[in-house]
């Protein structure tokens, strides 16, 4: 990951209202990759792409653009360009007008304009929708619009909002393959916002993970998903059992009152800690001696597996296997040493990954829709 | 099903004190103190073809200047916190509290040869202005008058762009003054044209303000009307017939002024 910077945010710190929005953040992002920060909503993700567009000045720290620093730089003379949460169309032209208003307002020839409008709309499927009122088209089309009209200017880097947010599933999945088509057909550096964590590892190169206005793991979806620093990170991003353990030694932990060999070192001797299991790295088999044992307590089909919920001496476990068990079955738990992973404790511990309040967890989807989705 | 019944009370409404009135200036328009028919009336109103003109250029003065000082209010007010936009939007309703008679008297007693302005002004060693009886003081009345009409419907639209918009067109690379011409300008168009009716309208009708501060040299549309109704030279037939002319000339003005619009608005985005 040893790229240029394009852009770098050195100890930036915001507030809004006397309220801390962004503190000690500091990000630095490599030219031509995709990256995205990801987190709930109020983590700070949206501040953070408005301060690069130039619409919220930090109240401390510094932006850089290719080295150069930008604090200061009003949002018309940054060569970043925003695709908005609800697009931001301008309502009283058409498509063609709207893609062609970055060129025309940098003075653009009309000849030069109608040949990369035309460009622009062969990329996002929109050819001969030039005249169309952008009122009448759909969400899909519109944000398609708004795609093009950013990248029509030609940005060094394009910050994108949540695009998809208001887009229906179906649409959602093409457009992130469509994105990340352009993406590398422009070789344009991508910032990318959003709260769904399937939509930041399917797309990302690298994904920056924020809660509370401060950065809590930077990787690839890979080390994300599979090294996560502390308990958040680790429940945010996929499903998770977390489990207080000890370090007995090296390549040892303790957990659920056995010891269980593991591939991970470098920690205090009895250190307390975090341990994370996968739902899916969990292997069920006939109860024995040797072997973790617990209750079946609810079986759910999902179609590609079986999600099981299993009570180990209490605690609630959640485990996704293909195999059929039944309701109140004793079962085996076994889990390989590279299947489990171990953290320090943070201030996030014994928060997250117990499983006894679960309810089909919908939450990250259901979050950005209207509230009165949750009424029902 | 009960929406439907609750439109019935407007209606008849519309029907008794719309309808009704303008049939009756219809027919009174177009028969004679007997009440047969005839186009005498209509032929005489020819006769005041230059206080037809007048009427019209003064209020069209009049709803220039009103735009031209309106918006600028308008956009300034919008700019501000929503407290601070109710407080200035209020300062601006203030006068229209006062009755239109008084405030129009008070701008008599500033304006007159011996007013306060001109007693001001010599005070400080100027000579004295004319003003009282000219067209400038009729016009001047006539956007006290009516400025707020102009600037509340401006600053409604105004109010109702999507900061978003804006923001996306700082984004494309427009400074403030591009934002201003390209995007806040054309949106805010709907807000203009009613605030154009709105000032317009009762300026090129109005006959107070024209008494008051014109004088008899600066006859309107509206004082002759009076004239036919309540003055000396009582005739309701031709006082009707007056009206229907009016009222043609001023749909005739705001069909070119929405026609404008429209193009405008085509026109601009195609040029823009």
């Amino acid at each position: 990951m040893e790229k240029v910077s394009i852009i770098s945010l050195k100890d930036i710190a915001v507030s809004f209202d006397g309220e801390p929005v962004l503190k000690g953040f500091n990000l630095s992002i490599g030219d031509g990759e995709f990256v995205t920060l990801l987190g709930p909503s109020g983590c700070g993700k949206t501040t953070t792409l408005r301060i690069i567009g130039g619409f919220v000045r930090p109240d401390s720290g510094d932006v850089f653009f290719n080295g150069k620093r930008i604090t200061a730089l009003p949002p018309h003379k940054r060569e970043v360009n925003t695709i908005f949460q609800k697009y931001a169309l301008f309502p009283h032209l058409n498509v063609y007008d709207n893609v062609a208003f970055g060129m025309r307002v940098h003075g653009k020839s009309e000849r030069a304009i109608r040949q990369k409008v035309g460009k622009m709309l062969d990329m996002v499927d929109l050819r001969g929708f030039e005249y169309r009122n952008v009122n009448q088209l759909s969400g899909g089309q519109q944000q398609r619009v708004a795609i093009a009209r950013a990248l029509a200017n030609e940005p060094k880097v394009l910050l994108l909002d949540e695009p998809l947010g208001a887009l229906d599933l179906k649409l959602r999945k093409d457009m992130q393959v469509e994105l990340k088509k352009i993406q590398k057909q422009t070789g344009i550096t991508f910032l990318f916002v959003t709260h769904d964590q399937e939509e930041a590892l399917s797309m990302s190169d690298e994904v920056v993970v924020m809660d509370k206005g401060a950065i809590q793991q930077i990787g690839t979806p890979l080390d994300i998903y599979n090294e996560p620093k502390n308990a958040f990170v680790a429940d945010f991003i996929g499903e998770s059992n977390i489990l207080d353990g000890i370090m007995r030694e090296d390549f040892l932990v303790e957990f659920a009152g056995r010891r269980f060999r593991c591939v991970d070192k470098g920690f205090r001797t009895n250190e307390p800690v975090d341990v994370v299991i996968r739902p899916e790295d969990i292997d069920i088999s006939k109860p024995d001696d040797e072997k973790l044992t617990g209750m079946v307590q609810n079986v759910t089909f999902k179609g590609v597996f079986y999600e099981v919920i299993v009570d180990v001496h209490g605690f609630k476990w959640m485990i996704q296997t293909t195999d059929y068990v039944k309701s109140g079955e004793k079962i085996g738990i076994s889990v390989q040493p590279d299947e489990i992973h171990v953290m320090h404790k943070s201030e996030y511990s014994g928060k997250f990954g117990d499983y006894s309040t679960f309810s089909d967890e919908m939450g990250d989807d259901v979050q950005p829709l209207p509230k009165a989705e949750g009424a029902e | 099903m009960k929406s439907k019944a609750a439109v019935y009370p407007y209606l008849v409404w519309m029907i008794i004190f719309i309808i009704v009135p303008t049939a009756l200036v219809v027919v009174f328009a177009f028969t004679d103190k007997g009440g047969t028919f005839t186009l005498q009336n209509l032929q005489e109103v020819g006769q005041y073809s230059n206080i037809f003109l007048r009427s019209i250029w003064l209020g069209a003065v009049a709803t220039v200047v009103s735009l031209v000082v309106g918006y600028p209010a308008a956009y300034i007010i919008s700019r501000h916190s929503v407290s601070r936009q109710n407080t200035l939007i209020m300062l601006i309703m203030l006068p229209m509290w006062m009755n239109f008679l008084l405030r129009t008297y008070a701008w008599m007693t500033l304006l007159e040869d011996s007013g306060f302005i001109n007693r001001a002004l010599m005070a400080c060693g100027f000579p004295s202005v004319h003003m009282i009886n000219t067209q400038g003081a009729v016009v001047l009345g006539m956007v006290y008058n009516y400025i707020p009409y102009m600037i509340l419907p401006v600053y409604s639209v105004l109010t109702k762009i999507d900061p978003s918009v804006i923001e996306a067109a700082e984004d494309l690379g427009a400074d403030r003054r591009t934002v201003f011409l390209r995007v806040t300008l054309p949106l805010s168009m709907p807000g203009v044209i009613s605030g154009v009716t709105m000032v317009f309208v009762p300026s090129v009708s109005t006959f107070i303000i024209s008494k008051m501060l014109g004088g008899g040299s600066n006859l309107l549309i509206g004082d002759l009307i009076d004239m036919q109704f309540l003055g000396s030279a009582y005739n309701p037939n031709l006082g009707s017939a007056i009206s229907l002319v009016l009222m043609v000339l001023i749909l005739i003005c705001m069909g070119i002024m929405n026609q404008f619009d429209e193009n405008g608005a085509a026109e601009g985005g195609m040029m823009v």
